[in-house]
């Protein structure tokens, strides 16, 4: 037989669906291989039980006959960002260690009623606030990558970076992710696969650790297109629960995937060729717009003027959102309690905060409060909220032009864990190129192109309209379909 | 530069006000944490100054992200199972002190 | 009645106050959650997820709480904007748990209004006057804490967390306790006849912050204290009372007033600063990244409006104007909704037993409705069951009082009887007597029989002395038992005596 772990989620389902094998032995193959690799970090806790019972009951709904759904048997990685009934839910932050919620998010409910099992919750940057997973307090996840000729250990992406490992590495044929201002693309180009951030609203978030609401979209991370595009069908749809859910029916993607570009116009954004780009980065872009033009796409330069603002307007509107969003980890309902002797309430707060949270969380949450706080709220909120609104205007002029637009994913290759520690704002500028599609709330993706000369992956992302997920997929169908990218880490966890 | 609020971003944060607003944001800090945080957060509100270039003249700030207007739901009790009340259990679970179905908290003098 | 000042020291001190009334809107299911509103519960058994703030938890708005509030701003003649945001407010509190309120600051659903308050002698109020009104917006009220359940911990009851409030912010237009204390009143009216919130202040479904500051008549706005969820009118009088005298002693003697958050005693009437509010709030409004805007279509504020019903101070002039009543019982009957709408049912009764349009027999039915019949019910104390008060009852005692069948005596004797055993008042009349006679003929041959008896008078009454008719009646009223229609005793009386 062969090795289960290879097949992704289409071959497992598939598969699972036609007899070559039980979703058990699926769950089973995972499940072994999960515990192999401790030595990434990927998982903060595991759920063996979990995948092996959602196997068991799809291969007794398959020996009566019975629909098997969208994903039918296929074992995949929770972020540890989505609320999981009874398993221990922590945004990987020492304030929410040991709380175990009474309730299952939307997304990963439509998970299991779709036939998906789950093999533990990944690991990731704190409360999703980091671009190299180095800020959980339940340690760094390492890529399954490395240089050529070192042993050192590089940054898996952030903040979904156990997502991006688990996935990587073949110990999870999927995974959930979350992106706020890269979370998915940024991981995704980091460990050579795919993963895709939905329009805004596609998918509730209903029961997932806020981050910063009006950015937050949850998607999948997955080794192919049309992986993604099965994952996604199963994780979107409308949900009552959440205010700014998009009251739209899934559309059946995964049938609809088509590479043939002919008619399409691809937008180049002048504005992404930025100072501090890597070389290799800006060939594999040019390699990308070849290979959309030998699928039939028009190759056409934009202009996105605000690209520039974009970052920094972020770096205004996450931080704010979230010293709010992260006001109720407090120590009175759930997670941690730091209460020294003689402590007031107040006292408590401040003391539970300060043991509970992260660097990286409080910095953003004191930049956040102070960009909120009176005399400043609109030198900084309202101005960077305007800022946003022309970084929005921008995508909207650009789509008289273009369809699609084809970015590079990350302004560099993956780095060695600990080397930017030191400098948040270096570290922030990961994400400049995935940004701007996440303050317009536009669809994005990112797929694997290559690899550069030091045998570490890269991305190509590509940006859409508002809702045109198809759109997206199918332009990174062809990419995937031309770069042929088979490459994968050497698997020396194990 | 686009005016009055572009202004107001050119003051760099003290170690006084990052004291303030971390009593603020309810996050204790001792001395070392704070003599840290002042030119970490200093570098970073000097990058966001840029900002102030540009011309917003007339710009609304953004409110909804993908053109969305607000969606009511009906006044119904409990009708969605995972909104409903009714879940005193479920809510109280994880508390770090629950007493008689209240939550403790160190006492309090209004 | 002069203006209200306070004498000090230094001269007269003028009052200026205004109010911040929290109303619970009348809903079923919270703002922005499923949970029961219900008053009275287990502690937390009343909360979703979504009150107390569980991870990756999300608000979706009630619609009927916006209804309320659109209706509510209707009612004040405000301007209702079609366009509102929910605003986060935040800060930390035990009784918080989002760690911020869902509010609306930048952009309140209701605008500019106006409430009138109406003269009144006795309560000090020379003359009719309006108050403005600021703004009405929606927000989520918070849970209660409990302080003496435990000798070193607080207990967070988080049923009330997420129930909808209106917030009705007042102009700083009143002058003295009394016209807040008629602000207040007139408000809960309002509320109570559009139905959006129940008034009940004991249950605390409406409280006021007061904000009181004094001055020298004709200077500057001196500094304002606010006193939190004073939760009775008289409450609110006596903290104007006694944060006004306060104040004033604190500038006589050299002071400054502190722009301050204060809590009030009822025990002892006094105010003391708020220990836990004592640090200078900065609470960073910004708009609700979970909300989006809310925007209201015209549909929505027609079925709003069409939704009103008649208002105290149009129902008031209509009761004037179109039934001729007096002021004083206009004004009675339009205070309180229970109370227009018993006179009401009452009076279609009456009008439609005795055959005659509501106008012309609204007067005796006002007075039946404000004095005769509540002195009757009063008068029986325990025996009487309100339950047989029905206005079917009642209309057929109008009815045979105003066909001349039974005397105004007799109407309170049969209503007694019917409040004690909710018999029927026309089978009460005619079993127990309590009938005038209205006969020609029995009246005719007692007053015969008395002018026979009485010649002498008879001679004086007909020399000019005018006044010996009445004792005519009298003694025809005594011969008949009491039972005589006394307009045709009259009649009859003229006709003999000539
Ligand atoms: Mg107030
Ligand atoms: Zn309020």
């Amino acid at each position: 037989m062969t090795d289960l772990t290879e097949l992704g989620v289409k071959a497992l389902r598939d598969g699972i669906a036609t007899g070559d094998f039980t979703a058990r032995e699926a769950a089973e193959a995972f499940n072994a291989a999960v515990e192999q690799a401790s030595a990434l970090n990927a998982f903060i806790v595991t759920t063996p039980d979990h995948a092996l019972a959602a196997a068991d009951a799809i291969d007794a709904k398959r020996a009566k006959g019975e629909d098997l759904g969208k994903m039918g048997g296929v074992p995949i990685g929770m972020k540890d960002l989505f609320c999981t009934d009874g398993v221990q839910t922590t945004a990987a932050s020492h304030i929410l260690e040991g709380f175990v919620p009474r309730y299952e998010s939307t997304v990963s409910q439509k998970l299991w009623e779709a036939g998906a099992g789950m093999l533990g919750k990944l690991n990731l940057d704190q409360f999703a606030m980091g671009s190299s997973n180095e800020t959980s307090y339940f340690g760094n996840v390492s890529s399954p990558w490395r240089k050529e000729g070192s042993n050192a250990a590089m940054s898996p992406g952030g903040s979904s970076g156990g997502s991006s490992a688990a996935v990587a590495a073949r110990i999870a044929p999927a995974a959930t992710g979350t992106d706020t201002g890269g979370s998915i693309r940024q991981p995704a180009a980091f460990t050579g696969i795919t993963g895709i951030k939905p329009t805004y609203g596609r998918c509730s978030r209903w029961g997932v650790v806020a981050f910063a609401s009006s950015l937050d979209q949850a998607g999948p991370m997955a080794r192919s297109v049309e992986d993604c595009a099965i994952m996604l069908e199963a994780m979107a749809g409308f949900d009552p629960k959440d205010a700014t859910s998009l009251q739209m029916d899934v559309p059946n993607w995964e049938d609809a995937l088509d590479a043939d570009l002919k008619g399409k116009r691809i937008g180049i954004p002048r504005e992404y060729r930025m100072d501090g780009t890597d070389a290799e980065i800006l060939d594999s872009w040019e390699q990308g717009k070849e290979w959309l033009r030998d699928a039939g796409a028009e190759i056409v330069d934009i202009s996105l003027p605000h690209t520039k603002y974009a970052l920094p307007a972020y770096y205004i509107i996450a931080p704010a959102e979230a010293s709010s969003n992260l006001a109720r980890y407090d120590g009175v309902r759930y997670g941690l309690r730091d209460l020294p002797d003689g402590a007031g309430l107040q006292d408590m707060y401040a003391a539970t905060r300060a043991d509970g949270f992260g660097d990286e969380v409080k910095r953003r949450i004191l930049i956040g409060t102070y960009v909120l706080s009176a005399g400043f709220y609109d030198a900084y909120y309202t101005q960077a909220q305007k800022v946003r609104a022309l970084v929005a205007k921008d995508f909207e002029n650009a789509w008289a032009e273009c369809d699609a637009i084809l970015a590079p994913t990350t302004p560099t290759a993956s780095f060695l864990l600990g080397s930017l520690n030191d400098d948040p704002l270096t570290m922030y500028l990961n994400d400049v190129f995935a940004v701007p599609a996440s303050l317009a709330g536009l669809p994005a993706m990112s797929v694997p192109a290559g690899l550069n000369s030091d045998g570490l992956p890269l991305g190509l992302q590509i940006v859409g309209k508002p809702f045109d997920e198809q759109g997206v997929l199918n332009a990174g169908l062809a990419i995937e379909q031309r770069a042929g990218f088979v490459a994968k880490p050497e698997a020396w966890w194990c | 530069m686009a005016g009055g609020a572009a202004n107001a971003l050119t003051m760099s944060i003290t170690r006084d006000e990052v004291a303030k607003i971390a009593s603020l944001a309810r996050i204790r800090m001792g001395d070392d944490a704070l003599d840290s945080m002042v030119p970490e957060l200093n570098n970073i509100l000097d990058w966001v100054e840029q900002l102030g270039e540009v011309d917003v003249t007339g710009v609304e700030p953004m409110t909804a992200v993908i053109p969305n207007t607000l969606r009511l739901r009906e006044d119904e009790v409990d009708a969605i199972p995972q909104t409903a009340g009714g879940r005193r259990e479920d809510v109280l679970a994880n508390a770090p002190a629950a007493e008689h179905g209240f939550f403790g908290v160190p006492k309090v003098i209004e | 009645m002069s203006e209200y000042r306070i004498q000090g020291a230094t001269g007269e001190w003028e009052v200026v106050i205004g109010l911040e009334v929290h109303a619970q809107v009348t809903s079923a299911a919270k703002l922005f959650s499923g949970a029961s509103t219900a008053f009275g519960a287990e502690p937390n058994s009343q909360v979703s997820l979504v009150d107390a703030a569980m991870p990756g938890m999300l608000p979706v708005p009630n619609r009927e709480c916006i209804r309320q509030a659109v209706r509510t701003g209707m009612a004040i003649e405000a301007q209702i904007n079609r366009y509102s945001r929910f605003d986060r407010k935040n800060y930390f509190y035990a009784d918080l748990p989002q760690g911020y309120q869902i509010s609306q600051l930048y952009h309140p659903i209701v605008g500019e209004g106006q409430l009138l308050i109406e003269a009144d002698e006795k309560a000090g109020i020379a003359q009719d006057k309006i108050i403005g009104i600021e703004r009405i917006h929606v927000e989520q009220d918070a849970g209660k804490l409990m302080h003496d359940q435990h000798p070193t911990m607080s207990y967070v009851d988080l049923n009330r967390s997420g129930v909808a409030l209106m917030e009705i912010v007042s102009r700083p237009d009143m002058r003295s306790p009394a016209e807040a204390g008629a602000y207040v009143r007139k408000l809960r009216a309002i509320l109570r006849y559009v139905g959006s919130c129940d008034g009940n202040m004991e249950e605390g479904s409406m409280r006021a912050d007061v904000n009181v500051s004094v001055r020298k008549p004709g200077e500057e706005f001196g500094t304002r204290t606010e006193t939190k969820n004073v939760n009775s009118v008289r409450f609110v009088m006596q903290v104007i009372e006694y944060e006004a005298n306060r104040q004033v002693d604190v500038l006589e003697n050299g002071g400054t007033v502190d722009q301050e958050t204060r809590l009030f005693d009822p025990g002892t009437g006094t105010t003391r600063t708020m220990r836990s509010k004592e640090d200078a709030h900065d609470y960073r409004y910004f708009p609700d990244p979970d909300l989006l805007p809310l925007e209201l279509e015209e549909s929505f504020l027609d079925e709003c409006r069409a939704s009103l019903p008649e208002l105290p101070d149009a129902k008031r002039r209509r009761y004037e104007s179109e039934l001729g009543l007096t002021p004083y019982n206009a004004r009675e009957l339009t205070a309180e909704v229970e109370t227009y709408a018993r006179f009401e049912t009452l009076l279609g009764a009456v009008a439609a037993k005795i055959g005659k349009p509501e106008a012309e027999v609204a007067t005796q039915t006002a007075n039946w409705a404000l004095s005769v019949a509540p002195g009757v019910m009063k008068s029986l104390g325990d025996e009487a069951d309100p339950a047989n008060a029905t206005a079917e009852a009642q209309a057929s005692i109008l009815a045979m009082q105003d066909k001349g069948e039974i005397s105004g005596g007799q109407a309170k004797e049969i209503y007694e009887i019917v409040l004690k055993t909710g018999r029927d008042p026309e089978e009460i009349a005619d079993a127990e007597g309590l009938k005038q006679v209205s006969d020609t003929g029995a009246i005719e041959e007692a007053v015969d029989a008395i002018i026979a008896a009485n010649q002498d008078k008879v001679e004086q009454y007909r020399g000019g002395k005018d006044k010996l008719f009445g004792f005519f009646v009298g003694q025809t009223m005594k011969a008949m038992q009491g039972k005589a229609n006394p307009a045709v005793v009259n009649q009859i009386l003229k006709d003999r005596l000539g």
